[in-house]
């Protein structure tokens, strides 16, 4: 029999004048894993949030097993058994597992008989969901899944009877990823109910029973995940069908354009990162660099376009040798040689968000004709210039004086792919192009890198979606603790096999 | 309060209708000072407008303060672009002087005009200098300038203290303060420009440092956004990581935007040697240096908004100077303290009230548009 244990009706939230969510309706039953699946910026974690009382709605009710419920804060979200695990969790890092789980619940001022009933009660809980976790380690210990099973078990001790998880797989590896749902299936079985914010439509379809969709602030739809497909809920959650896998012509590499020898890079605390890498990139094709983030792809690319000290090693472009550890290239030398850099966090190093987007569009390029002219800049140039270049990368709105910080993420990621791809570069490094990226402007993205590949650039591909890496990528080099790990041809490949690689395990 | 979406705020909402409402708070609250310390605020005001305005002398007296206001002004607000705090202007400015009375003096033999030109020059080149220093640890050792600058404040102070007592001293006088330059050396001043119209003014400090103040200020805004070196500068103000990426070194435009910054606050050695004292006299910048932070703050770092800052700057001081002299229970420190309420309300509360004054303009604009 099923039991609606969560109702919100007809809820509304405004951030000013940006109407996140409007008129939301939702049910979920009892004991489901139910998914909520939309676009970047749908809503789907502010209409959590609001469950979760981090926001207040601005009007609607929300029902917990039948009886409204005025969720002021998230502790009365605790109270009515809601949990949430976020994407970024909230852990302190230099406390042991129990000491976090127990914070803010001590109990008691010298830690005695609550402490020993709460160490007994969490074993208990371990056991009963195989969630296999040492209370007594130290986070700062612990790998990514492990602390995301420390913000579960939190939950669960504090009497969740609905756990919200906030695009969870976000940060994990293929295989901790298949821990996690096994974990999330054996919750379920206990009669626990869960709620899963993603934007991949694999896990939706592996894992809930039950799917809703969210488009720019609304419930586009309700079903059961058996009587839909992956084409059916992309084409909902877009408003259009989109294309999944890409269509690309073979491979026609060429010469080497950009190889990398025995490379080593330190980072900022003097950690060595990058360990004695080696790659090769020829013309027209693509290289896949897949990984799990913080095993070096960061201090890779700073190195290979000129921003961070290369410790040994060499670097060659168009067989002529550009950097060494005496002798390097500054990014802007690089790029007058051809090699364009779209970094991997745009707000931190692709843009300056304060500047209008005119100034953006050059950024980097600015001292070069016809931009600037003996040190003056050409405004009326500079200004024909990006309104060509934003309409032909389709940079929405057009207007080239509009502050930077004013786009959507995917628009401020297409003014630094114009602006790089516009100078027709010989080698471009791309850092996570579609991070953040809706699913309309990563086709679009997709579409332009492999035009470039077409055209005979090498190309280099850093990201940690290894849906991205599959799809566009000719080759496939894994980095694992700052090493290579392994080399894959793309046709002969599965994403297990990457999967392992990327942990570490083989 | 919902925040306001930034892009659908006017311009002049925020650049205009915000600093005039905390500039009217200030007021207020000095305004109470005034009445607490037994003064009619009332005639306060009359007595700052009319001794700012009323009279020709008065006038000249503001536009002199105003000159100097710009100047320091200016400089606070190259460095803000680079997002550094140069709170060092008055000791660059202290030096600049000396390069200016330097030059004049061993210059003499030249042409006057050339000489005025050199002399500009020498307080560019001092000013800059000085400011170099603590620019050059900035960017290589990361020794913060708000801490290096302000101590560069001392050491100038120390340094003219000892050359003009022991160095460069007029030594037929007592005081701190060298010989006078050549008479013909001097600045022209409104006195000298007003008598060509037959108006007789008895003496003013006014002189044509007001027209290289305009210079300055168009320069600064020329150079800030329409040459690749401003671009550069505020990139790497408003976003360092970004600006190594493209290829600008951070440590190159730290370095540039601190020299032009003490270059602009040295002028104000030019007003005040060439065209007020004739020599240098100890302590000369008499915390014009420290106004010019709160100039710029409430000007927003633009030179269109430093020129009436820096004349509503001029208006307080000679005004207050007016008050003061009228009134006996309001003394020179109770106009210090007006000055303070001022940069409290446009500088660190500056956006006390912005939030509910953009939302108001822009829900009104909203209503408008949708009728």
């Amino acid at each position: 029999m099923v039991s609606p244990i969560l109702e919100l009706t007809n809820i509304n939230k405004s951030f000013g004048h940006v109407h996140a969510n409007k008129n939301i309706n939702l049910t979920i039953n009892k004991g489901t894993i139910h998914g909520i699946i939309g676009e970047n910026g749908a809503g789907k974690s502010t209409l959590m949030s609001i469950v979760f009382g981090l926001y207040q709605a601005n009007s609607g009710t929300i029902k917990v097993n039948g009886k409204e419920i005025n969720l002021r804060s998230p502790k009365d979200s605790i109270i009515n058994g809601i949990g949430m695990v976020h994407q970024h969790f909230m852990l302190v890092e230099n406390f042991t597992v129990l000491e976090n789980i127990i914070l803010g619940f001590e109990g008691e001022l010298v830690f005695g008989k609550n402490l020993e009933k709460a160490k007994k009660d969490l074993k208990d809980l371990c056991d009963t969901y195989k969630l296999n976790i040492d209370l007594n380690s130290t986070i700062s210990d612990l790998s990514v899944g492990f602390r995301q099973r420390v913000e579960i078990l939190k939950s669960l001790y504090r009497g969740a009877e609905i756990l919200i998880l906030d695009e969870p797989t976000g940060v994990l590896t293929p295989q901790e990823v298949d821990e996690l749902f096994k974990i999330l299936r054996s919750l379920k079985e206990e009669g626990k109910t869960i709620v899963l914010i993603t934007h991949k439509l694999i896990e939706i379809m592996d894992l809930t029973s039950e799917v809703s969709v969210m488009r720019q602030g609304e419930m586009v739809g309700h079903t059961k995940t058996e009587n839909t497909n992956k084409e059916q809920l992309a084409e909902m959650m877009v408003g259009r069908s989109v294309l999944l896998r890409l269509d690309k012509s073979e491979v026609k590499a060429g010469e080497i354009l950009f190889s990398v020898k025995n490379l080593t890079v330190k980072d900022d605390l003097d950690v060595t990162r990058v360990k004695n890498v080696d790659l090769e990139i020829r013309s027209g094709e693509i290289l896949g660099l897949a990984g799990v983030t913080g095993n070096g792809q960061t201090e890779l690319l700073e190195a290979l376009s000129g921003i961070r000290k290369v410790e040994s090693g060499e670097i060659y472009l168009e067989g002529k040798k550009v950097s060494d550890s005496q002798n390097f290239l500054d990014p802007r030398e690089l790029k007058d040689k051809g090699l364009a850099h779209v970094p991997e966090d745009r707000q931190r190093m692709g843009l300056v968000t304060d500047f209008k987007a005119y100034e953006n569009l050059i950024f980097g390029y600015h001292d070069q004709q016809p931009f600037s002219k003996s040190s003056v800049l050409n405004h009326r140039d500079i200004i024909s210039h990006s309104k060509k270049i934003m309409e032909e990368y389709d940079v929405r709105p057009q207007s080239p004086n509009l502050i930077t910080s004013n786009f959507s993420g995917g628009n401020q990621q297409k003014i630094i792919l114009s602006r790089e791809l516009n100078e027709n570069p010989k080698v471009l490094l791309v850092g996570q192009p579609t991070r953040g990226v809706d699913i309309g402007a990563i086709e679009f993205i997709h579409q332009r890198l492999i035009d470039m590949r077409d055209r005979g650039a090498a190309i280099l591909l850093v990201s940690v979606e290894l849906d991205e890496v599959l799809s566009l990528s000719d080759r496939i080099v894994v980095m694992f603790d700052g090493k290579i790990v392994g080399e894959k041809d793309n046709k002969n490949v599965t994403d297990r096999e990457l999967g392992l690689l990327m942990a570490g395990v083989v | 309060m919902a925040p306001v979406d930034k892009s659908k705020v006017p311009w002049w909402v925020s650049n205009l209708i915000v600093p005039l409402v905390n500039l009217t708070l200030a007021l207020l609250v000095s305004g109470l000072f005034i009445f607490i310390a037994g003064e009619n605020p009332y005639e306060a005001v009359r007595l700052i407008i009319y001794g700012s305005f009323g009279y020709i002398e008065g006038f000249a007296y503001t536009l002199y303060y105003t000159t100097n206001f710009v100047f320091t002004g200016l400089a606070f607000a190259v460095a803000f672009h680079c997002r550094l705090f140069n709170i060092g202007g008055e000791g660059q400015a202290y030096i600049g002087g000396l390069g200016v009375f330097l030059v004049a003096i061993n210059f003499s033999f030249l042409p006057v005009p050339i000489v005025w030109l050199l002399s500009i020059a020498g307080a560019v080149v001092f000013g800059a200098a000085w400011a170099f220093i603590p620019a050059y640890l900035q960017a290589t050792r990361g020794s913060h300038v708000v801490i290096t600058t302000i101590m560069f404040n001392f050491i100038a102070a120390s340094l003219m203290v000892f050359l003009l007592v022991d160095v460069i001293r007029d030594t037929a006088q007592m005081g701190p303060h060298t010989v006078a330059l050549p008479k013909e050396q001097w600045f022209p001043s409104f006195k000298d420009f007003a008598g060509l119209f037959g108006i007789k003014i008895r003496y003013s400090p006014l002189n044509i440092s007001f027209l290289l103040a305009i210079a300055a200020s168009v320069f600064v805004w020329f150079l800030v956004w329409k040459t690749r070196w401003g671009y550069e500068m505020r990139a790497v103000g408003h976003n360092t990581q970004a600006a190594i990426y493209a290829g600008i070194s951070p440590y190159k435009n730290i370095i540039i935007a601190m020299c032009i910054s003490g270059g602009l606050a040295g002028l104000l050695g030019v007003n005040e040697i060439l065209g007020v004292h004739h020599k240098i006299v100890a302590g000369f910048p008499a915390g014009y240096g420290f106004t010019g932070i709160a100039v710029a703050l409430m000007g927003r770092n633009h030179p269109i908004g430093i020129f009436p800052a820096a004349f509503l700057f001029g208006i307080l001081y000679q005004g207050g100077s007016e008050v003061t002299f009228d009134m006996p229970n309001i003394t020179r420190y109770m106009f210090v303290a007006v000055q303070g309420v001022i940069i409290l309300f446009s500088g660190a509360l500056e956006n006390l009230f912005r939030p509910q004054i953009e939302s108001f303009f822009v829900n009104r604009l909203n209503i408008k548009a949708s009728a």
